[in-house]
């Protein structure tokens, strides 16, 4: 028989006394009913969102003069999936980091993207009768790397004051076919032909929409209409937590949102990877808390359990 | 038919926020969180009626109350 | 009387010779840690007289009702609640019991928490439901990642940073409703199924947790033979309910 030390926190002492009638499957029972019920009400009085996404044709339309800055640093390599790194690409020195240890970088190029031909150039080339189109490409290809930077700076910089009014309203400037590679991929964004092109991959069925995320997302336009839902994360906003509308969201991720306020994770840019660290070592103490001494004494010290056992107490 | 599926209330207009501080923070998800700590509250505090039924159970019985009845933990095999 | 089959008698000599079946290993060990009694009880302690005690029910119910409006979305397909009124309404219902299921499960927590529910050899308990918290998360995660709305795009292209920051989005792409869908509606709900199912299994052997008692200087087994099935026979040291009251429903 085992003597040992009996801590009121980690042991205890098991019931021998009176038991009482239960019925298991009639509570399981009255608690689904009841469930069923209230979940019901809920959704007849107050719905469900489901606000349309943001598309490259509703995108280049409402923002053409976005979607047109945002393509150029796409074509040129500036845009923030062009130079993310891992997973996306092998861009050296931007994977975040804990210490000397870059988790990113040693999972590798899982979700290959080169966004100058995925997004820019072979769905351009989809493009059936579009001979100038052929021809600004052809001529861009065959440049020399040097030449081809050259029209790109020259056409970003024009692109920095561009104006639309029905059509792109540019300076003129010694951007080459860049020009028109641009000009046409507008065109071809507002016609809704890019969305599919994007998604499709000239295959007829599709599940994976990330070329059209990660095009939209490099932009400012989907930020901004976040931003206006409240959905933003950065500050002020805690939007990880925020559905749209007057829709409860996700409160449970109070905490982890909260992280991204506190410096130094507010201004590291290994914030996500700093912020998920500490998380995963709060979420470990939590399923710890039972081998944790001093963390395992709260309930006891604090003595909320005399309500829930006062009857107990009171008549043991 | 389909009327009553229908949303009573609209939830789909722009979001109504609290600020406090940096702390920010949408009615709808406040609402929630003030709920659970009220129904906690609540869950703790409203007499649970199950202990009538214990105790009519005892008064019934002509032994003595199951404080006296619980022999020592840890002294059987 | 009759007497006693022949057979029976032989049976037992064959088996007191023959190498354990896997099967029959099994078995003996679940009867000895589930005996039909401890697995679906109709007693139970009298301290259980609180209503914190329905909020683990509760969660159960809206895990229900999530797994079934769900299985109505899987039904009529990934497109159908945004093409009609119906499944408009079924997407809701999907939405609010998933609101529900966090409501209690978190409500559950807290009193768990303040009732310290891991003691007695209870820790694998406490364990396995900060498991079944978090997988639920990660399920409601794919889940919202799945509506292919404005929601979904946004979620998605914000929550990709923090993934990618892992090393997980190599393989793991929130961007891919494909793959997200797929987890949400079938791998994650299986995992977290089975443990819910693992934990309510050791709430039912090892039973409620007593109330805080006096110290008492010989208590509970070492925790390392927690886990294994109890050697001993059932009794009234090692059940977890006490000997029963006499049960006296038809008195007066």
């Amino acid at each position: 028989m085992n003597h040992k030390r009996f801590k009121p926190d980690r042991d205890v002492v098991e019931w021998d006394g009176p038991t009482v009638r239960y019925d298991l499957f009639k509570e399981v029972t009255v608690c689904f009913v009841i469930v069923l019920i209230l979940t019901a009400g809920f959704a007849a009085i107050f719905g469900s969102p489901d606000d349309p996404a943001i598309t490259l044709k509703s995108w280049s339309n409402a923002d053409p003069v976005d979607f047109v800055q945002t393509a150029i640093t796409e074509l040129d390599g500036t845009s923030g999936t062009a130079g993310y790194g891992p997973p996306y690409n092998s861009t050296s020195g931007v994977s975040q980091t804990i210490g000397p240890v870059s988790l990113e970088s040693l999972a590798g190029v899982g979700v290959p993207i080169n966004t100058a031909n995925d997004f820019v150039i072979d769905p351009l080339l989809t493009l059936p009768n579009a001979p100038a189109v052929d021809a600004a490409i052809a001529s861009f290809q065959s440049a020399a790397p040097a030449k081809q930077a050259q029209w790109e700076a020259a056409f970003e910089k024009v692109a920095a004051t561009a104006t639309f009014n029905g059509h792109l309203q540019l300076k003129p400037g010694p951007y080459g076919p860049v020009g028109v590679v641009m000009r046409q991929l507008l065109a071809m964004a507002r016609s809704g032909a890019l969305d599919g092109a994007l998604t499709s991959g000239g295959q007829l069925y599709s599940t994976n929409s990330t070329k059209p995320l990660l095009f939209i997302a490099d932009g400012s336009y989907l930020g901004n209409v976040a931003t206006a839902y409240n959905l933003s994360g950065a500050p002020p906003q805690w939007g990880m937590m925020n559905e749209t509308g007057n829709y409860p969201g996700q409160a449970w991720l109070w905490l982890y949102t909260f992280w991204y306020r506190v410096p130094p994770m507010s201004n590291s840019s290994s914030g996500d990877a700093e912020v998920w660290a500490i998380m995963m070592l709060l979420t470990l103490l939590l399923m710890l808390v039972p081998f944790i001494p001093g963390l395992r004494s709260i309930p006891r010290l604090t003595r909320v359990y005399r309500l829930i056992w006062r009857r107990h107490y009171r008549e043991g | 038919m389909p009327h009553i599926f229908a949303a009573l209330v609209n939830l789909n207009h722009p979001g109504h926020y609290v600020h406090w501080g940096f702390i920010q923070m949408s009615v709808a998800n406040l609402l929630v969180i003030g709920l659970m700590l009220l129904v906690f509250v609540l869950a703790l505090v409203l007499p649970f009626p199950h202990g009538r039924a214990a105790a009519r159970e005892r008064a019934a019985r002509p032994e003595a109350s199951a404080v006296d009845e619980r022999p020592e933990a840890g002294t059987a095999p | 009387m009759t007497s006693t089959p022949p057979t029976t008698t032989r049976t037992e000599a064959v088996l007191a010779t023959e190498r354990p079946t896997w099967t029959g290993r099994f078995r003996s060990r679940a009867e000895r840690s589930f005996p039909p009694e401890k697995l679906l009880p109709d007693r139970q302690p009298a301290y259980v007289s609180s209503w914190i005690y329905v909020f683990g029910a509760l969660t159960l119910g809206a895990f229900g009702v999530v797994l079934l409006s769900g299985a109505v979305l899987a039904v009529e397909g990934p497109a159908w609640w945004h093409v009609s009124r119906v499944g408009l309404y079924v997407n809701s219902l999907h939405l609010w019991s998933t609101e529900l299921f966090f409501f209690f499960m978190v409500i559950h927590l807290w009193g768990k928490f303040f009732m310290a529910a891991w003691r007695g050899r209870r820790r694998a308990t406490w364990i396995t439901g900060v498991l079944a918290f978090l997988m639920s998360i990660a399920t409601a995660f794919t889940g919202y990642l799945s509506q292919q709305n404005f929601s979904s795009e946004w979620i998605s292209t914000s929550a990709k940073d923090g993934i990618n920051a892992t090393g997980a989005g190599a393989f793991w792409n929130v961007l891919d409703f494909g793959q997200m869908l797929l987890w949400h509606v079938l791998l994650l709900p299986l995992v977290v199924g089975a443990v819910i199912a693992f934990h309510v299994l050791l709430v039912r052997r090892r039973g409620v947790v007593p109330p805080f008692a006096a110290a008492s200087t010989v208590v509970s087994e070492p925790y390392e033979t927690a886990l294994l099935p109890s050697a001993a026979p059932a009794g009234p040291a090692h059940d977890d309910f006490g000997p029963e009251v006499p049960h006296n429903e038809e008195a007066p």
